[in-house]
Parts: structure tokens; sequence; C-alpha cells
């Protein structure tokens, strides 16, 4: 997802039984459904295993921003130009609502950029893929936003105050970014022939990638068992994955197009799609770095970082002078 | 490195006639610029008709500890509510 395969320092889930009074108390309040909120006791554990949760999918909103703001100066018509501007604004809105709920939990914004840039921390693996038509942009908003708001609608009912109320924000805004994807994705597929074969390819090239977003399959791991006891992740990766793809292949039938799986076929006895299992030495590799375009996506961040300086510091040596100014005058009138 | 922009808590007025409420946190080098900031980031749809922007470092918050002395004592005062009294049906609307 957003966050993929975020680490706990767990080895095994203990019960309540085997917990100090202080962490039974405090898990006792996370399975009555109350929200813990910063500053109050929590598990070191819990805390760390959410910067790395909240701040993998700060950056992913940030960093997701790059493959769309791409096609923002080469968008088809003013229309769908403002539309996109609007909705690469929105991401980056929601990297900041994330990195501020980050923050509650005592890591500051340049140590999470500097985590960023230096290559330490990770994104999601499906922002190392290139957009190359503008059907992309459409693929994406579909399916790269509809898989994240799978995932990010439980999200809003996790432990973490600050982190559900981000996502609370965020969501409402996720159903306009997967729409205006679809659309672009409805004009081409009906389109002319040419127009029509753009989606196609599109839908072929991200389809794999989006599923791949989800992370390999979590049933068996101690990670995923201890995040969902303390109620910051709710689904497993599969139980998500099933749903994205039940609800993506009709939307693919009613835009004519043909998902790339000869696997996918429905099963009426478990009322869901049969399909193939993703390349995960594909996500693997990606998620070391090596996909398609971790170097440029790096690399671009960076630039805009170090490029920016001048400005921030501009604005702090005004803010600074403005200051003094204040004092002196509320000195020289006292 | 240069150093961080301070944290600033934003507040905004959903509409007219109501409070202004807690909407999350931003870093800005001043007042100006974090009420900029807040416009950009909390207002994109209409959120809000007015704007509130305090340092984040100058509010005072009560302890998580404090909870049970501070708000525990209300618990005890149910006279306090109005339903607490019964009204005859006789007596009509009161
Ligand atoms: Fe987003
Ligand atoms: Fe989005």
């Amino acid at each position: 997802m957003y966050a993929q395969m975020v680490k706990t320092d767990t080895k095994r889930v203990r019960s309540l039984d085997e917990m100090e009074p202080q962490e039974r108390a405090f898990q006792e309040r996370i399975d009555a459904g109350q929200k813990i909120e910063p500053k109050e006791w929590m598990p070191e554990d819990y805390r760390k295993t959410l910067i790395r949760q909240i701040s993998q999918h700060a950056h992913s909103e940030i960093v997701g921003q790059l493959p769309e703001g791409n096609w923002i100066s080469r968008a088809p018509t003013l229309e769908r130009k403002a539309i996109l501007l609007a909705k690469v604004q929105d991401e980056a809105g929601h990297g900041l609502y994330l990195y501020c709920a980050a923050e509650t939990l005592g890591i500051s914004r340049d140590q999470m950029y500097e985590q960023l840039h230096s290559g330490k921390a990770k994104y999601s693996s499906i922002f190392n893929y290139p957009t190359l038509s503008w059907a992309d942009i459409g693929a994406i908003g579909w399916l790269v936003d509809g898989a994240a708001i799978m995932n990010q609608v439980p999200l809003q009912r996790c432990s973490y105050g600050p982190y559900a109320r981000a996502m609370v924000r965020i969501c409402k805004e996720e159903s306009f970014h997967q729409r205006q994807g679809f659309d672009i994705m409805t004009v081409l597929a009906k389109g002319t022939p040419e127009q029509k074969a753009m989606a196609q390819d599109a839908l072929d090239r991200w389809w794999w990638p989006s599923l791949m977003m989800f992370g390999p399959s979590d049933d068996a791991s101690v990670h995923s068992a201890q995040s969902m006891a303390w109620k910051i992740k709710q689904n497993s990766n599969d139980e998500l994955r099933q749903k994205f793809v039940d609800q993506t292949v009709p939307q693919a039938k009613y835009l004519g197009l043909t998902v790339p799986d000869p696997a996918l076929k429905w099963n009426e006895e478990k009322g869901g799609h049969d399909f193939g299992e993703p390349d995960w030495n594909e996500f693997f590799a990606v998620i070391a770095g090596e996909g398609p375009c971790n170097r440029e996506r790096l690399e671009a961040r960076r630039k805009a970082w170090n490029d920016g300086a001048w400005f921030r510091d501009g604005l702090t040596a005004h803010a600074e002078k403005q200051a003094a100014r204040r004092q002196a005058s509320r000195i020289a009138a006292e | 490195m240069s150093s961080e922009w301070p944290l600033w808590e934003v507040f905004i007025r959903g509409q007219h006639g109501l409070n202004h409420r807690h909407v999350g946190s931003l870093h800005a080098p001043d007042a100006e610029m974090a009420i900029l900031n807040a416009r950009d980031v909390y207002t994109r749809r209409n959120e809000g008709v007015s704007i509130w922007v305090v340092r984040s470092a100058d509010i005072v918050a009560s302890a998580p500890s404090d909870k049970g002395p501070l708000f525990d004592p209300a618990n005890a005062k149910v006279y306090r509510h109005p339903t607490f009294f019964d009204v005859p049906d006789e007596v009509g609307h009161m």
C-alpha cells in the first residue's frame, strides 16, 4: 500500500496476561475502540512502528506527485489541466497532513525529509513506474487512487487519533481522484481506436503494479499480526487485494478494456474472482531501488529540496527581522 | 542545514456563526505565512470563512495523566443535567 511491509520490533504478539500493567491498560483501551492521543503513554514499539508507517505513507503522497506532475504541462485540455493540478495539489496536502501526524510522535519534519532524501525511508513501489502517455494519468487515478482508497478507508478507524483524523480528511478528497481518472479512461475507451488502444496499454502496464501496492501475502507475518492487534492495520493484504480486484474488474468491463491476466475468472463458490499472482521478484527489486524510475524520483525530490533552500532561508530571515523590529518598537513604547 | 520552520496549530471557522475548530497543524516561518499556508492546506474546498493560527509552542495543554482529577468529579453531578428532574406530564413543556 502507500505504506508497504511496515516492520514492527515484535517477535511474537503477546496476550493481555503476559503484559505489564501499563501496557495491558493500553491494549485494553485499543481493544475497547478508544483512540490513543499524542503525549499519552504508549509502548515504544507502537510509537516507532507508527512513525515508520505514517512517514512512509507521507513520503508516498509527496513522491506520488512526480509521475502525475509529468503531465500537467501536457494535459490535452485546459479543463483537464486544472483538474490534474487540483489533484496533484491534494496529494501535497495529504503528505502535509500525514507529516504533521507523524510529528506528534516525536520525529521532526526535517528528520523525515532527510530519511526520504537519503534513501533510508521507503515510499510506495507504485511511484517508481513511468507515466508514458496521457492514458497513464487516467489509469493512475482509477487504479492507484482506487487501491489507495481500499486501504485508507479502514485506516480512518485506526487507533492513533492524529493518523485517523488525517485519514478522514484524505478519504474525503480521494474519491475525486479516482473519478477524474476513471473519467479520463472512459473518454479514451469510448474514443477513436487509437485512443482506446492507449487506454488498454495503460491498463496493461498499471494493472500488476497496482496489485503489488497491497504488498505480498502477510497472513503469516508477525508484524502484520502485531499491527492488527494495535489497530493500525485492519485488513490483511490479500483481503484488500481481493476486494480491489472484485471492484475493478466490472469497471474494466464497462470500459470495454481487458484486464491483462489470463488466470482472471469469476469464482461463484467464493463469490469473488480468482486471479494470477503478481511478479513478486519485480516488487522486491522496485522496493530495493531498482524500479524503472527510483533514481529519477529521488533526484527530483532532492533537487526540489536543495533548490528551495535559499527561499526557505529567505523567509526565515524575513520572519526574524520582523520579530526583532516588533520587539524593538515594543521596548521603545515602554 | 538551515533551521526548521516552527509548527503552528490551525483553527478554522467553517461557517458564519460557528466556532473556530482545530483542523491540524503546519510549518511556516511566521504568522502571515502560516495563514497563507493554512488557506492552501486546509481550505481548498470552501471549508472555511476565517482562519486562526497559533504557535504550537504557545499552547498549554492539560496532561493526559490529569484526566481523572480534572474530569471525573463531573461524573457524580448528574443533577447538572435537566434530564435529572422529572417534569409531570400535566405541566407541559418546560
Ligand atoms: Fe493521496
Ligand atoms: Fe489521491
